[in-house]
């Protein structure tokens, strides 16, 4: 286990998480997430051989429900809250003919 | 020393279904309580006269037409900010829902309102309900009503503030790891974590969807009860929401204690924590063995763990919960974005505080490749091992006795650098979450600084009407639960 993220990690948790952060940022989380991850540790010292994982406590399975037409949000008020919307379709900056990594 | 004839929910539920006040008389009141003093200790982020007003006629209205009213009847309330409603704000103390509006209102805003109750506004709370004090707001810092330079606790805790400081006599908060009842254990005041499934979620604003529940903050057992009953069962908008019966949690609360055997655990009585909150629970388990109640040892020896996993799998759900706060849908948008993935990252990187960026990078890193089993995969099987620790206790006790955290009140800022400190006072209240069971804080005296000290009660999953009779009953014995704050006048 790692018991520490230094900046580089951090910047790469950060890109995967889609975070920008700032300089004064990243070295204050490196600092601060590494004491976490290094508290987690003690997990290490737990034996779980054998134990089945819990998502969920209460075990509940797939609920279904008839298959009936119900009423959805208008496309009007979708869109109310949207920053920026143009004929009834969210709108983000171009996407394709560029190196999007 | 009395809380008053009509400053429960209860009596003015009572009172507007004979007659004897409108609701709009008791709605009133506490709206001009609101106006005349503003809200130095920042717990209310916003009300609405009218909406709360309309309200008011409406239950007025049906009176008049000689209609049964609900048992909130005319019951002013408020609301923890990440509970959507389609009239005003619900900023889930961010930047980044600054300006969003719902479009639909939560299950559970649609029962009260069913009950006769009105909603007369919404509470401050650590950002994304992602904290333990209420300090991590975009809209600032709550403050204590019982000391000022003292934190609230969180994240519920504008909604502890407002009833500790009577602006309203029932609020619902949150509590994903302890945020309802560690801050009405630092308030003063009664707060309950349902059991997982117990309320919809449908409208709760996501943090740890295996983990959150909605539930109420109250003055006193009674009112809390009252509130519980309202927003319990099943609703087929929530998955995860049990189809079990609601049983009638005021009738239950007369229930004695004698022959009921509560559980104490020595891993809830270890280092760290300090001595006047020890002593007064263990004042208060005591009061409950003279009122008759059984005590009986019980292990939970995985406690030690559960920070450790709680956080993982919070902090894990988080990171995924949060994705859709992508600067597009809605919420924050940056001004310049130079492509879309920028559009993302800085939407998101200027909408989101510390805190809540803190628990999404450690999620995604507990999730990330070749971390998983080690972090993530291993904290759902120490879930499963503390889990185990409860249903073997609970076939010896009816409830499980504990403090609520392991100090009073700290002071505003003692922690703000050190974020691992903060999640170490959650030891006592995150487990029940794991477990999915339901857990109650109850005030239980004041330290030599005169703040409040609360007890919790612990009880199995769908066991609300044991632990609520169990608080009530001590609370029949105790008058913690009716000192009021210096803020609150006395006349």
């Amino acid at each position: 286990m790692t018991t520490s993220l230094d900046e580089t990690a951090v910047r790469h948790v950060a890109h995967l998480a889609r975070l920008t952060v700032s300089d004064a940022e990243v070295a204050r989380f490196s600092q601060q997430l590494s004491v976490i991850l290094q508290y987690f540790e003690q997990l290490e010292g737990l034996d779980t051989t054998n134990v089945e994982p819990t998502a969920h406590p209460l075990g509940i399975t797939d609920v279904l429900r008839d298959d009936v037409v119900c009423n959805p949000l208008s496309t009007d008020a979708a869109l109310r809250n949207a920053p920026q919307h143009q004929d009834q379709l969210f709108q983000v900056p171009k996407v394709l003919d560029q190196d999007n990594a | 020393m009395s809380a008053g004839a009509g400053n429960t929910a209860f009596d003015m539920a009572w009172s507007v279904a004979r007659g004897e006040c409108s609701a709009e008389e008791v709605v009133r009141r506490h709206l001009d309580g609101l106006a005349e003093s503003p809200d130095a200790l920042n717990s209310i982020l916003w009300y609405d006269v009218e909406h709360a007003l309309s309200s008011a006629r409406r239950v007025d209205a049906a009176q008049a037409r000689g209609e049964t009213l609900g048992p909130l009847a005319g019951v002013p309330i408020v609301l923890k900010d990440n509970i959507c409603t389609n009239f005003g704000p619900t900023t889930c103390g961010s930047k980044m829902l600054e300006a969003f509006r719902s479009q639909y209102n939560a299950h559970v805003v649609q029962q009260l309102e069913d009950a006769g109750a009105v909603i007369i506004g919404k509470t401050n709370l650590d950002e994304f309900a992602m904290g333990s004090s209420t300090e991590h707001s975009a809209w600032g810092v709550t403050l204590n009503p019982w000391d000022t330079d003292r934190v609230a606790g969180g994240s519920s805790g504008g909604s502890a503030v407002a009833v500790a400081a009577r602006k309203a006599p029932v609020a619902l908060g949150s509590d994903t790891g302890g945020s309802i009842r560690q801050p009405a254990s630092f308030c003063g005041v009664v707060g309950l974590k349902p059991t997982y499934g117990r309320v919809s979620r449908y409208g709760l604003v996501a943090f740890g969807s295996s983990l959150d529940q909605i539930g109420p903050l109250a003055n006193d057992v009674r009112d809390t009860a009252l509130v519980l009953g309202a927003i319990s069962g099943h609703d087929d908008r929530d998955s995860t929401s049990a189809d079990a019966p609601v049983p009638d949690y005021i009738a239950a609360l007369e229930k004695s204690l004698s022959g009921v055997r509560i559980g104490m655990a020595a891993q809830y009585f270890a280092d760290g924590l300090d001595a006047e909150v020890r002593s007064a629970v263990e004042a208060a388990v005591g009061l409950m063995e003279r009122q008759g109640a059984k005590i009986v040892e019980i292990d939970l020896p995985h406690t030690p763990y559960a920070i450790a996993s709680y956080y993982i799998i919070a902090a894990a759900e988080a990171s995924s919960n949060l994705a859709r706060f992508d600067g597009v849908h809605y919420g924050y948008r940056t001004p310049q974005p130079k492509d879309i993935i920028d559009l993302y990252a800085s939407s998101r990187g200027e909408g989101f505080g510390a805190e809540v960026k803190r628990r999404i990078m450690l999620g995604t890193y507990a999730l990330s490749s070749g971390y998983y089993d080690a972090y993530y995969l291993k904290a759902l099987k120490t879930r499963t091992l503390i889990k185990k620790d409860f249903d073997d206790a609970f076939c010896h006790v009816d409830v499980i006795a504990s403090p609520v955290s392991p100090t009073t009140a700290f002071r505003i800022g003692g922690k703000n650098e050190d974020p691992l400190s903060m999640y170490l006072g959650d030891v006592y209240t995150i487990s029940a979450n794991l477990a999915g069971i339901c857990a109650v804080s109850v005030p239980c005296g004041f330290d030599a600084e005169g703040l409040p000290i609360g007890l919790q009660l612990m009880g199995p999953a769908f066991g609300e009407a044991a632990i609520l009779a169990a608080a009530h009953q001590y609370q029949l014995g105790t008058d913690f639960h009716q000192r009021t704050p210096p803020c609150v006048s006395t006349g």
